[in-house]
């Protein structure tokens, strides 16, 4: 839990002298340093960390080495500035983004007010504009004409270690969610800079453990937890006894790493471990044997979240490869992703150009509606709530609405689904269909307009948790509103760190309010074949009011 | 913008000795050409060598519904998929600021409490800043062509519809002045906006309020030679450039300024212009998974963390779990070959149960 108490830290945001108070510092942002103590910044990884991922990738991760980063001597090469120059120098050449971005920022401010970090924190460097300027001024000094002439009349700067610092700090309090890209007239996107100084921190051997070591073990046993195939297996095995507890089915689809299966179905490994994610997980496998799909979920490729989005493109493409070569080894026709945000980044926007083409696959089909899913036609991989929609759409699914009448539900989009990929209106449909109770955030808080939960990105680490606290404050906010407008009590998402990072920030702002997948709600409401009569949910919590089973059936209406 | 300011006075001081001594055929003609070559010879290099870099990866913000199951209905403009909706997307950010339209303005309050009001005033001046703009560049190519083109003529009469005044009063003229005026005293006033603004934010509104000003003064106040101005801008246009009569100061200053701006165009972030169209943000559609997208510099030689290579350092848990394997295990297994990748990351995630020597506050820890 956060170090401030909640009410000493609403008084703070509010009342403490920032940007967002209408207090303007003294000091240009240029003679500005910054200071780390202990809650304002992630822990370095850890030497054998960095051997590790050094070995698959050479170059990308520095020098193995143990520092600290409160301390002045961050045991650097002694050719930094040079590698973060000329690293800058190749991406400008790899990266079109990159160099538009760091030209044609007008500084207009629209961006200024839309970051979750600046909203929670006051904080300048938070400003997206201002973000993007800690990188731009180098890029002015070495690169332009004008900054190599006029120096720092013309912002532009040379690199040093005071820089450097800051680097660590503000591109660690960026969680890549691009709400500020949607309201800039260049469509200027943070995250793709954030993505860039990252990439340079890491050549010069500067990352968190917090990302680096879920990498490593995404890398060596699948999944970033670094569970191992037999307790991989177990745990998800273990979730059949409380399905068979609540349901008095057991289900019997659930199979790992089998050849010849028709799907294979790739989640976010903390669905198999952590509460709330357990619960989605349960869903996932009710919705599966409910309409008797043949499907196996991999442990050699069981993370679907990836940790090297956090670092650098090489290492994403690396830890992604793992899907289409496990669908290839295990001759799979297409593969289904469960509820998760950055990993349906990355899918959606990168997998196919970085692995693909999966040419072993097949367009995606549902083999129980005969849907094609023609918008995964070449990346092959559908996810899961286009996939529960079209259930639902085609009446594939007996519903009993009535046993979510004990959630108020509103609905958090996550930060990729909606600004990298789109999907809005899925998760929506379903919930519309498998609960009674369902209330939107202010418009301002939702859709393209969502906040992020404020620990994207590799932030959802403990040690910074005051920071994180306040990055979400503005989801918390919204939640807020409609638990007090509508008595909201269940926060839905489809993204595994947000059923992590969510959670704490509710039991932090709002801790009356729960958290869970979309799926969960629909395995409570599935009526399975031959289950017992129901007045558990998936939690084991009592239900509101028991039904007969089968009784509402499927009241789907079309639109 | 204390520098911005004195650069742009300096600007007028220069043109202004300048007509005095004598050197209109410098002001008048060799720096406007020389301004218009940098200019564009400067915006074409900026464009290609943007262009140059390729986009390795379809990265558009995606600001609606996607185009997915057949009964969803897509957000064709802020979610384009095909080519034309892309055009479309494009045209609205263009010419309408649609991304900028979308503003608001956070507040927060006791609670706390954060709220989000619209805010549409920087949209609304930033258009018409544009527009009225637009409209005066191409107001001022009646000095350029011979005959003045009946267009030409349309819209001056519309920009003067009021008939105030003579010379009548045009619009976009005040219009201007009011909008940059605007977008100083935002930069000014609002605080955010005040402590990211330096010199190159300053001086292209100093500059271009500057010749707003001598281009008002040229016309409204100060007589100046109107024939022998379009004498010599008919003339530029045509590579016969002269200058047959004194014209007046305010003239060369005007015209010195203008080439301030042409010249310093490509150098700075005035080369928005360009680069609007270059976003691959906005320029790109939402395909992603329908059509293929190439990254020239893919390496094909990043692969990922072998299935063999997994299944040799596991398999044993594996048979124990009944977890299928490639190949069985043997009765007396030889040590498998060291590959690099095989190697544990670190001793402590080795240890069993793997899971609980996952990184501090994983998610599996949260609860």
């Amino acid at each position: 839990m956060a170090d401030t108490k909640v009410d000493q830290m609403s008084v703070n945001v509010v009342k403490e002298p920032s940007l967002m108070t209408g207090a303007v510092p003294r000091k240009d942002w240029m003679d500005s340093t910054v200071t780390f103590k202990p809650g304002n910044y992630c822990y370095p990884a850890k030497k054998s960390i960095v051997e590790y991922l050094s070995k698959g990738l050479p170059g990308l991760f520095g020098e193995p080495r143990e520092w600290t980063v409160e301390s002045d001597d961050w045991k650097l090469p002694e050719n930094w500035v040079e590698i973060i120059l000329q690293g800058m120098r190749e991406r400008l050449d790899k990266f079109r983004s990159f160099k538009v971005f760091m030209d044609i920022c007008v500084r207009c401010g629209a961006c200024a007010d839309k970051c979750h970090f600046f909203l929670g924190t006051g904080d300048p460097k938070n400003m997206p504009v201002l973000r993007a300027e800690l990188l731009r001024s180098v890029y002015r000094g070495n690169f332009t004409k004008a900054g190599k002439i006029l120096g720092s009349i013309a912002r532009g700067r040379e690199m040093t270690f005071e820089v450097l610092k800051e680097w660590f700090m503000y591109f660690y309090q960026c969680t890549e969610c691009r709400r500020c890209s949607v309201f800039c007239p260049y469509g200027i996107d943070t995250a793709e800079i954030t993505m860039m100084a990252r990439e340079l921190l890491h050549l010069v051997g500067v990352g968190t453990n917090w990302i680096l070591e879920p990498a490593a073990n995404s890398n060596r046993t699948g999944n970033h937890l670094g569970l191992q195939p037999h307790t991989f297996k177990e745990n998800a095995e273990f979730l059949l006894d409380d399905i068979e507890e609540v349901t008095g089915v057991r289900l019997n689809s659930l199979t790992f790493n089998r050849k010849g299966a028709e799907v294979l179905f790739v989640i976010p490994s903390a669905d198999v471990f952590a509460d709330p994610g357990i619960f989605t997980f349960m869903g996932y496998l009710l919705i599966f044997d409910h309409v008797g799909l043949d499907y196996t979920i991999s442990t050699y490729s069981s993370e679907g979240g990836n940790f090297g989005s956090f670092t650098n493109n090489e290492l994403m493409k690396k830890l992604n490869g793992k899907m289409y070569a496990e669908a290839k080894r295990l001759g799979v026709k297409w593969i289904l992703g469960g509820e998760c945000g950055h990993m349906w980044r990355v899918v959606h926007q990168y997998m196919e150009t970085m692995n693909g083409p999966p040419d072993f696959l097949e367009i995606p089909k549902s083999p129980i509606t005969g849907t094609v899913f023609e918008n995964a036609a070449a990346a092959k991989m559908v996810h899961m709530s286009e996939f529960t929609a079209d259930l639902i759409k085609n009446n594939k699914l007996k519903i009993d609405k009535s046993r979510n009448d004990h959630r108020i539900v509103t609905f958090h989009d996550s930060c990729n689904p909606s600004r990298g990929m789109g999907m809005l209106e899925e998760p929506r449909y379903i919930l519309q269909n498998v609960c009674n109770n369902f209330h939107e955030m202010p418009e301002n808080t939702i859709r393209e307009q969502t906040f992020c939960c404020g620990s994207g990105t590799g932030l959802n680490t403990g040690e910074i948790m005051d920071l994180r606290m306040r990055g979400g404050l503005p989801r918390a906010n919204a939640v807020k509103y409609v638990e007090e407008k509508h008595g909201v009590n269940m926060l839905s998402c489809i993204c595994a760190i947000d059923r992590a990072t969510l959670l704490a920030l509710m039991e932090y702002w709002n801790p009356n309010v729960g958290v869970c997948g979309i799926s969960e709600l629909v395995g409570n409401a599935l009526i399975m074949d031959g289950e017992k009569e129901r007045d558990q949910d998936l939690r084991f919590g009592e239900l509101l009011v028991t039904k007969e089973a089968g009784e509402s059936g499927n009241n789907e209406e079309g639109e | 913008m204390k520098h911005a300011f004195l650069a742009v006075i300096a600007l007028i001081v220069i043109a202004w000795l300048g007509s005095l001594v004598g050197l209109d055929y410098l002001f008048g003609v060799v720096f406007p050409y020389l301004a218009f070559a940098v200019f564009l010879g400067g915006f074409i290099y900026r464009v290609l060598n943007w262009a140059k870099s390729p986009v390795p990866f379809r990265i558009p913000t995606t600001s609606g519904q996607e185009k997915s199951l057949d009964w969803v209905k897509q957000d064709k403009l802020d979610c384009p998929a095909t080519f034309w909706q892309v055009v479309g997307r494009m045209l609205l950010e263009v010419f309408a600021f649609r991304s900028l339209f979308k503003n608001t303005k956070a507040e927060i309050h006791d609670g706390p409490k954060l709220v989000y009001g619209s805010s549409k005033w920087l949209w609304l001046f930033g258009l018409a800043f544009h527009y009225c703009f637009l409209i005066i560049v191409l107001r001022h190519m009646r000095l350029f062509l011979n005959p003045v083109p009946g267009v030409i003529g349309k819209i001056e009469f519309f920009d003067g519809l009021f008939q105030i005044g003579a010379p009548v009063l045009y619009q976009t003229d005040l219009i201007f002045v009011a909008a940059v005026t605007f977008l100083f005293l935002r930069r000014v006033i609002i605080p955010q906006v005040r402590y990211i603004s330096f010199a190159a934010d300053y001086f292209p509104l100093f500059l271009i309020f500057a010749i707003a000003v001598t281009g008002i003064l040229m016309r409204y106040f100060i007589r100046v030679d109107v024939v022998t101005i379009k004498q010599l801008t008919v003339g530029l246009a045509t590579f016969s450039p002269s200058i047959s009569g004194d014209i007046g100061s305010i003239f060369y200053i005007h015209v010195f300024l203008v080439s301030a701006l042409m010249a310093y165009f490509p150098f700075s972030k005035l080369m928005h212009l360009g680069g609007v169209f270059m976003s691959p943000t906005r320029n790109l559609a939402n395909n992603n998974r329908m059509v293929r997208h190439v990254n020239p510099w893919n390496d094909p030689n990043i692969k990922p963390h072998s299935y063999a290579d997994y299944e040799d350092e596991f398999r044993e848990f594996m048979v124990d779990a009944g977890l299928p394997v490639e190949k069985e295990l043997t009765p007396e297994p030889e040590p498998e070959p060291e590959t690099e990748e095989t190697e544990k990351p670190a001793a402590d995630t080795a240890a069993e149960p793997a899971a609980e020597e996952a990184p501090a506050e994983t998610p599996a820890e949260k609860e």
